[in-house]
């Protein structure tokens, strides 16, 4: 099939971009939307054009580096990462916007890769389980009930490709913050650091530019692995308890 | 063959102790020099990889307040290709008390790698098996847990007790975000430096010591020098030389590749791993190949139809027309006999004619009797996230139709040669994980990997690193010290040019053939007269690639064009010594292949008196007549038989 893209081209961090459209054409059914994207800049790159940069390394699902708003859906029309969108979704002349993640705290770097350091940075301030090489007890010292443990995995599925981030309205980052406070907070050894880590991981999202959550959906509804919206408020109940306990 | 290389001294590993093999690991960490807790705040590391591998180790190393500076390519730490792993991860536990131990895991593991791997360092892998899983739940890993809240296993290619533990199908993926979190406290706490989208292009060495690197900021282009007093490369594998492998995209060589070329040895490259069950390739435009995790093999059957050029449905042939064909040869082991047999039996069938599906390269591997026996949401629970993979890439439901497999590049078992204390023939750069060569010799077992990771990261280099550096700090260096000012000149020289030729082929392009050439003739089965071919075509089209090739943009920015040719540049040099090396080893071990040396059934034949060893190899010159120096092996503890898994 044929098909028309229309590319936002971007130099570099904080030049003007704009819309560049390209016919690709003899794309394949059974091409990923990345492999169509190949054969966008091998033609480029033939021609002595800058081809297209985009974030990608597995493209298995599972790295999170992927990730391109395509016709205003983050990650396009399946619930699945870019890499994993095959052609078959599209048919023969479809027009196609393929957009960057569009978010003050993803500053684009150039074309369609964007900065999501700050998902980092909000890990860093507490998204982990304080437990130093060496001082762990035995694995089975410590059974979890098994839907607790369930419940920990599925939160933990995140992927960090923060499409959650470009679908909010309000370009919010908490259903990826929320994600990894449940993840720790269902777990026996997630305890102690609970209280804090919520509050600190809240802080320093905050601080970095995304916007407050006003509970609208659309980050779950995008969301490759299914995070549940419920680990929001997972997230809320845990930072009211910790806020009223006052023992941060 | 003498006029490809030139033999040089055995090579032998000073540092692994004498004594029972049990006591061996306690003996080193007992003899290694350790640094007082007050001068590790004066010494630094710089650690390049952040998979499981090297974030374990700057976590560990940070943890421990040594100053460590961490490096990858990737946005984030976290997208290191160790995500990708799925199956699973070996441990001694014995929880199942079926019969396990540190010894059988050891013993399993020296058996599976066909005898080209040393007894001591596979035996401390076995023993700190134990402590990693022990890590990783700690930390907050979520592994399977039972009704009871204890944790589950399976088993997994190649062994006959239950010792892998998993996340469902994201086990990789789970044990590097808590590797990575760990890591990200160190960054938070000053003890690691984050250095992200930074590529590592060259190694500086000073007075035959690992110095620092040169890395490439892949924002803006900058090349920049990084000094420490030691260094330590996790850099993963090198499947990515066939072009088409499991591997992610950006797997490369370039960091070992360079560390070689400044005079590490290169041990055993030929020794790659094809796994059996990967997606067949659909067309041409094909970037990747997408792994179906090994666990498949616990409960789906393997078979292509008796007839060739059966054009079937293959819920239409009957069963006696099928066959099954790892049940019928290999009885006791069956669907799930290790890797390297697994996928040459695809490749069999396949060249006669059996193959299913586009050209005829797949086999099925069915699930219909496993639905019968389990019923359908037992297989989803275990295998949902597989099967929808499947049906998301193909467009084809698992559930109904048989899926089609083939085997793909997957694991490269040969890396830079490190002693027992994982460090190179370079003073003071150690290399770990996928990037060395220590512990799976010929042929890898599933889910030791990310073991091996684990292990050399949290458990072995932060117990044999503070050998080297107790005699540190060394001299202070700036960019004005000849060696490091050196160094950078030649990678910006390499940049230029890259950007200069300004030919008539992309960067792809030429991958995708020389990918092709080691498929060919460096693949599942090799033989003498295909490697001469491939290393005559490996030199021509690298000759090409340095005139022909086109790389758009400047050095001053986000390119991705560039960053690729760099590597692939890499590896040319690298595939030619590969096909040396395979050339060279006239025997059959693991995964290597050669069709001179089979027995009358046509399983591998090894030649133990000839070639029991490690193949070690020194860089001379690019094109040059590489040195090779052996490390003879010694099985003390394990009987050295012909592998059978009948
Ligand atoms: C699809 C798949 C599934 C697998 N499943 C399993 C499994 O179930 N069980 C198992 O045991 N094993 C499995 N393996 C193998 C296992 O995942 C890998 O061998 C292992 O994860 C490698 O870890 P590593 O830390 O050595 O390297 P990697 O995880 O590959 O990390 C390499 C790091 O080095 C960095 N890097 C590389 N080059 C440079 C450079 N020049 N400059 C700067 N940084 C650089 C990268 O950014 C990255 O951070 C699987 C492999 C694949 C491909
Ligand atoms: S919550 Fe979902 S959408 Fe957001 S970063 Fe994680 S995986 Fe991506
Ligand atoms: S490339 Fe890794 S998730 Fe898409």
């Amino acid at each position: 099939m044929n098909i028309t893209l229309r590319v936002w081209r971007q130099k570099g961090r904080g030049d003007e971009g704009r819309m560049v459209t390209y016919k690709v054409e003899d794309v394949s059914q059974d091409m990923s939307f990345l492999e169509m994207l190949d054969v966008l800049n091998e033609k480029l790159t033939l021609a002595g054009e800058d081809p297209v940069a985009f974030d990608h390394d597995c493209r298995e699902g599972i790295c999170g580096a992927c990730g391109v708003v395509i016709n205003g859906v983050a990650h396009g029309p399946e619930t699945t990462t870019t890499c994993q969108l095959h052609m078959r979704s599209f048919k023969d002349g479809d027009v196609i916007d393929v957009e960057p993640w569009r978010a003050k705290a993803f500053p684009v770097i150039k074309d369609l890769v964007v900065d999501r350091g700050a998902f980092d940075r909000i890990i860093q301030a507490g998204g982990y389980i304080s437990a130093p090489t060496g001082t762990a007890p035995d694995a089975h010292a410590n059974p979890i009930p098994k839907a607790d443990a369930d419940r920990a995995f599925d939160a933990a599925t995140c992927i960090g490709c923060g499409a959650c981030v470009a679908a909010c309205p309000n370009a919010s980052g908490m259903l990826f913050t929320a994600a990894k406070v449940t993840h720790l907070g269902m777990l026996p050894q997630g305890q102690p650091e609970r209280a804090a880590r919520v509050v600190k991981m809240v802080n320093q999202h905050d601080e970095e530019d995304f916007g407050g959550c006003t509970n609208i959906g659309e980050c779950a509804a995008v969301c490759p692995k299914g995070i549940p919206l419920d680990t929001i408020s997972q997230l809320n109940k845990d930072l009211l308890g910790a806020l009223a306990s006052g023992k941060l | 063959m003498t006029e490809l290389y030139i033999e040089g001294d055995p090579i032998r590993d000073e540092k692994a102790p004498e004594g029972p093999i049990e006591q061996r690991w306690d003996k080193r960490r007992f003899s290694a020099k350790l640094v007082n807790p007050a001068n590790r705040r004066k010494l630094s590391v710089i650690i390049v990889g952040t998979g499981l591998a090297g974030a374990s180790a700057a976590a560990t190393l940070g943890e421990a307040g040594y100053q460590v500076s961490s490096f990858c390519y990737q946005d984030s730490p976290r997208r290191a290709h160790s995500i990708a792993a799925q199956g699973g991860i070996n441990a001694a536990k014995n929880y199942r008390n079926d019969g396990d131990s540190i010894y059988r895991l050891f013993y399993d593991t020296v058996k599976g790698g066909d005898f080209r791997s040393r007894e001591s360092n596979v035996y401390r892998l076995a023993q700190v098996s134990v402590e990693i899983i022990d890590q990783c739940v700690a930390q907050g890993v979520p592994f399977a847990r039972e009704y009871g809240g204890l944790l589950d296993n399976r088993s997994f290619g190649g062994v006959q007790v239950s010792r892998t533990f998993y996340a469902r199908g994201q086990t990789g993926q789970q044990l590097l975000i808590g590797a990575y979190q760990a890591l990200e406290r160190q960054v938070a706490a000053g003890t690691v430096k984050m250095h992200t989208r930074h590529e590592m292009l060259e190694l500086i060495v000073v007075d035959g010591r690992a110095r620092g690197i040169i890395a490439r900021d892949m924002v803006t282009g900058e090349i920049e020098t990084h000094f420490a007093d030691a260094v330590v490369l996790a850099s993963g594998g090198y499947g990515n030389v066939f072009f088409l492998s499991t591997n992610a995209m950006g797997c490369n060589v370039t960091a070992t590749w360079r560390a070689h070329r400044k005079g590490a040895l290169f041990a055993n490259p030929c020794f790659t791993q094809i796994h059996p069950t990967c997606i067949p390739v659909s067309g041409d435009y094909q970037s990747k190949l997408t792994l179906m995790s090994e666990s498949l093999r616990n409960d789906g059957r393997i078979w292509v139809p008796k007839k060739a050029g059966d054009q079937r449905d293959p819920r239409q042939i009957p069963e006696d027309e099928r066959d099954y064909y790892l049940e019928r040869i290999y009885p006791s082991f069956g669907n799930l006999v290790p890797r390297d047999i697994a996928s040459r039996a695809a490749k069999n069938v396949c060249d006669e004619g059996r193959g299913v599906g586009p050209g005829g390269l797949g086999v099925y591997l069915d699930f219909a009797d496993a639905i019968k026996r389990m019923g359908r949401p037992a297989v989803e629970a275990k295998y949902g996230n597989l099967f929808d993979m499947y049906q998301r890439i193909t467009g084809e439901n698992p559930y109904e139709v048989p899926m089609r497999i083939y085997p793909a590049v997957h694991y490269t078992m040969g890396g830079l040669w490190v002693d027992y204390d994982l460090q190179s023939t370079i003073p003071g750069l150690f290399v770990t994980g996928e990037a060395n060569f220590s512990d799976h010799g010929a042929n890898r077992l599933g889910a030791s990997a990310l073991m091996q990771g684990l292990a050399d990261g949290y458990f072995v280099l932060p117990n044999t690193i503070n050998d080297y550096l107790a005699s540190g700090p060394f001299e202070k260096l700036d960019e004005n010290t000849p060696e490091a000012k050196e160094a950078a000149e030649s990678v910006r020289a390499r940049i230029n040019k890259l950007l200069s030729i300004d030919g008539n082929r992309t960067v792809d392009s030429f991958h995708r053939e020389l990918g092709h050439i080691m498929w060919e003739y460096c693949g599942m089965e090799r033989t003498e007269e295909g490697l001469r071919k491939a290393i005559e075509r490996i030199r021509e089209l690298r000759d090409e690639f340095w005139q022909n090739v086109k790389v758009v943009g400047t050095n001053d920015e986000l390119n991705q064009s560039l960053e690729k040719a760099g590597r692939v540049a890499d590896f040319f040099e690298l595939a030619e010594l590969m096909c040396i090396d395979a050339l060279h080893r006239r025997e059959s071990c693991g995964g290597h292949f050669r069709a001179e040396s089979q027995t009358e059934d046509g399983e591998a034949l090894r030649h133990d008196d000839e070639f029991a060893y490690v193949a070690a190899w020194e860089f001379t010159g690019t094109g040059e007549q590489p040195v090779l120096h052996k490390e003879n092996l010694e099985y003390e503890y394990v009987e050295m038989k012909q592998r059978s898994y009948k």
